[in-house]
């Protein structure tokens, strides 16, 4: 029995309150290598995942009688990525003036209008995903980022179609803030009594997540609050124009892409910062670590287990409120249920192991699957588009089954249980392993 | 619980504090009952007084150390004086179209049934050290290959398709869980993680093979001749208020009332359920005297993937005589909402899927009267219910010690 389990179980036997798994927190030598390669060998395992998910998925197709290379190579036409392979000689606008100015793309093409959907959505997955990222890094798994998406969008619709003479530029900050906040408060309660009472913050964010959705249906439903002109359909108004986010590239009416996705960028950079940078950031990885440890040195973890909660729902409120000044604009009723960017928010934290650039990667990954499986972009001849988004469906779970398994990890065990006949830990880092903090925190 | 039996058999002791503060809750409830159909009392100074009784009584039962009574009788006059205000300010008409006690009570069973097999499920895998949010993906998948099951019986079987389709619920249940056993066991990796996945996994896998097989049209119509029967009970029928309600119940209605008896003395009563427990609670320990953990909690897994499985089958089979895509929409984690109100014991659970039943049934009626946004907060209610319990204002829930902990062999 090593000294890691003597103290796992004397943090155990202390704390009465059953605290989460807390991922990562044995450092192994393998751990302790791969952190000062993280850029190359942390990628390793992922990519290795998402080739056996799209393995799998192609087994899928292949079984209904499809060929599988001609669905992928049209989801792959339908995400719009093919854009950047079309070079030529092409004038383009350049945004927000009246100039020309020559472009090695067309920026009006199919494919362009493809790419500007995958950039949109990959702007919300982004900032859900950072939502998930960042409470892991605290330890918890934030499974709520569905909810504070929503009451950031139900919040962004409220002020966006409240106050229509303001003035553009506050309008639509207040629009955007006040969806963060919201997020954030909501994620704040599951901080709260996580960090109080010791809630366990899965059981709270699902509990939050159905009570947004259901409180949604009430405002947007018919006779709602916020419900529209018309009484019998069950949608907000439109936000004020001045409440919308500027659309840089395509047109407002067909969902361009808005000056969102560099919001979404600057939160990666931003996220990077908090993390790797701030005080704050340290505080919260050591209460990831090892809570226990993080209270012997010093840190506050109810402290941090809150604001790492009220950070990470800002995130994912941000998104929504983001997704309605950028292209939505309004809400209808039934959008409310069928959402799903807060859960896949989920797989690209795990696929991009909670790094600021992995995250950034998965995000666009995903959000390319979805818009190229989507009923707008899949020719139906090749696939049907309703059996391709359930085959998305099932590429995110087999992606989140398998990268949960960290293969390269794995690979390490069972060549050390062949060389020394035991194991010690099938470690789980699922944040990337930080060992000399953890080893000074002890 | 036990204890409170106890005292019943041995006598009850009048003038202490948790008899008064479950006095209390009661009255809460009589004091919104009183404005209800039959009585409809008119009147707002009756509930108002009887609520603030309660609240006494809840806050002197909370003064002597009984707080978790004591608040859920102040709790209880609370709501008991708010809904029953709110009750004798509208129409005895709207009233009796809303509140009808076998409606109502038959309603509630319908919706609590799917939730009773889902917690119980929960209550084996998480009372064995495992952490189950699959819940939900092992409903769906029950609901799918329950009908897909019976679907692909009808040609041979005939009207008793249904037990072959209940069967291929629960091996596709349990397949589900095995996954979950792998990953979360022997794999160790993490239980809420693999729960995720497996959830994304059910949702996509019965989506892609429903929309291939039926995607055009639908599951048959013809569903209902060979779903799961509903129990005639012909001398009940007549009988005031009961017959109404248990006279023609759904056989998974009934099946559920043993399954309850049967996890209570299972868990509770047998010294496997003892060792189900031990290993949730000090997996080490009971290592230590000889039981083997992996064993205990991939039987306890796979068990609770069946079971359900089961409750996804009644859903698609025995209630709505289809499917659709995502049918269950939540309905397992209302089931581990209620397993966790519940504390984890199968009584009190049931309780809770009472209580998520009724207010689901509620629901349903509500927008009869009243318009569709008060049967719509009224979905909200297990939830926010459940908040309540885990933040521990009305006595914390605490889950099994390990749960969630993979366990290493020494």
């Amino acid at each position: 029995m090593s000294g890691d389990d003597d103290r796992r179980e004397l943090a155990k036997s202390q704390d009465e309150v059953p605290q989460p798994p807390t991922p990562g927190t044995v450092p192994t030598p393998q751990s302790h290598f791969a952190s000062r390669f993280a850029g190359l060998k942390g990628a390793i395992g992922p990519i290795l995942t998402t080739i056996i998910a799209f393995f799998a998925g192609g087994l899928v197709v292949l079984v209904t009688g499809k060929n599988p290379f001609k669905v992928y190579n049209a989801v792959f036409n339908g995400t719009g990525i093919n854009w950047f392979f079309h070079v030529g000689h092409h004038s383009a606008r350049i945004p927000f003036s009246t100039h020309k100015m020559w472009f090695p793309w067309d920026t009006a093409s199919i494919a362009a209008g493809n790419l500007q959907q995958t950039l949109l959505l990959t702007t919300a997955i982004v900032l859900t995903g950072l939502a998930v990222a960042f409470a892991f890094r605290c330890g918890m798994f934030n499974i709520g980022g569905q909810g504070q998406y929503l009451v950031g969008s139900y919040f962004a619709v409220w002020l966006g179609t409240s106050f229509v003479h303001l003035n553009p530029w506050i309008h639509v900050t207040i629009t955007v803030v006040a969806g963060a906040l919201a997020g954030a408060a909501l994620a704040g309660i599951a901080g709260i009594l996580k960090a109080t009472v010791g809630a366990h913050e899965v059981i709270s964010t699902i509990m939050l997540n159905w009570i947004a959705v259901w409180v949604g249906e009430y405002l947007f439903g018919e006779q709602g609050p916020l419900q529209g002109p018309q009484p019998s359909v069950p949608i907000s108004n439109s936000i004020a124009d001045g409440a919308k986010l500027p659309v840089f590239w395509g047109l407002a009416l067909l969902q361009g892409l808005s000056i969102g996705i560099f919001i979404a960028l600057a939160m990666l950079v931003v996220y990077w910062i908090i993390i790797n940078r701030t005080t704050l950031g340290f505080e919260v990885r050591a209460v990831g670590f090892n809570p226990e440890a993080a209270r012997y040195g010093g840190i506050s973890v109810a402290r941090n287990y809150f604001l790492a909660m009220a950070i990470a729902g800002g995130f994912a409120g941000l998104a929504g409120a983001l997704d309605i000044a950028g292209w939505e604009y309004n809400i209808g009723q039934n959008d409310i249920p069928v959402n799903q960017i807060g859960f896949i928010g989920i797989a690209a934290a795990l696929l991009g192991r909670n790094t600021a650039v992995g995250v950034g990667f998965a995000s666009l990954l995903f959000a390319a699957l979805i818009n190229g499986t989507s009923g707008r972009q899949l020719d139906p001849s090749i696939f049907r588009p309703d059996l391709a988004g359930n085959l998305t469906t099932i590429i995110q779970g087999l992606v989140i089954l398998f990268v949960g398994l960290n293969l390269g990890g794995l690979w390490m065990t069972f060549r050390r249980r062949r060389h020394k006949g035991r194991i010690d830990e099938a470690g789980i880092p699922q944040a990337p392993a930080l060992p000399d903090a953890e080893r000074e925190g002890l | 619980m036990t204890a409170t039996a106890s005292r019943l058999v041995g006598g009850i002791r009048w003038t202490h504090p948790k008899t008064i503060g479950i006095v209390g809750i009661l009255l809460g409830a009589l004091a919104f009952w009183l404005a209800l159909p039959p009585l409809a009392a008119r009147t707002q100074v009756l509930p108002i007084a009887i609520g603030i009784l309660a609240i006494a009584a809840g806050i002197w039962s909370w003064s002597r150390d009984q707080r978790r009574v004591g608040g859920g009788a102040v709790a209880a006059g609370i709501l008991g004086i708010a809904f029953g205000v709110l009750a004798t300010r509208s129409s005895t008409a709207h009233l009796d179209s809303v509140v009808v006690w076998s409606a109502l009570g038959a309603a509630t069973l319908r919706y609590a049934t799917p939730l009773v097999y889902a917690a119980i499920g929960g209550l084996y895998c998480e009372r064995s050290g495992v952490v189950n949010i699959a819940l939900e993906g092992m409903l769906l998948t029950g609901a799918f290959f329950g009908i897909w099951g019976a679907i692909w019986a009808h040609g041979w079987a005939g009207n008793l398709a249904w037990i072959v389709g209940l069967a291929i619920a629960a091996l596709a249940g349990m397949a589900l869980a095995a996954v979950h056993a792998v990953w979360s066991i022997s794999l160790k990796v993490d239980q809420i993680i693999s729960g995720t996945a497996l959830n994304f996994l059910a949702l996509g896998i019965t989506g892609f093979i429903f929309i291939d097989k039926y995607g055009d049209s639908g599951t048959p119509g013809n569903i209902p001749d060979y779903g799961v029967p509903d129990i005639h009970i012909h001398f009940l029928q007549n009988w005031y208020f009961i017959g109404p309600i248990l006279g023609q119940l759904n056989l998974m209605i009934w099946l559920s009332f043993l399954l309850l008896i049967g996890t209570y003395i299972f868990v509770f009563r047998t010294p496997y359920g003892l060792r189900l427990r031990s290993v949730g609670e000090h997996p080490r320990a009971a290592d230590t005297v000889g039981i083997s953990v992996y064993k205990i909690r991939y039987i306890a897994v796979i068990s609770s993937g069946a079971i359900a499985a089961l409750g996804g089958a009644y859903i698609s089979l025995g209630f709505v005589h289809s499917f659709s895509e995502n049918m269950t929409a939540g309905t397992g984690f209302i089931g581990l909402a209620a397993l966790i109100f519940g504390k984890w014991r199968p009584f009190a659970t049931w309780g809770a899927t009472l209580l998520f039943g009724f207010s689901s049934a509620l629901a349903d009626r509500l927008p009869n009267a009243y318009g569709n946004q008060w049967g719509t907060l009224f979905q909200a209610l297990p939830y926010f219910l459940t908040l309540v319990a885990v933040a521990g204002v009305i006595g914390r829930s605490i889950g099994p010690a390990a749960a969630g902990r993979p366990y290493d062999k020494q």
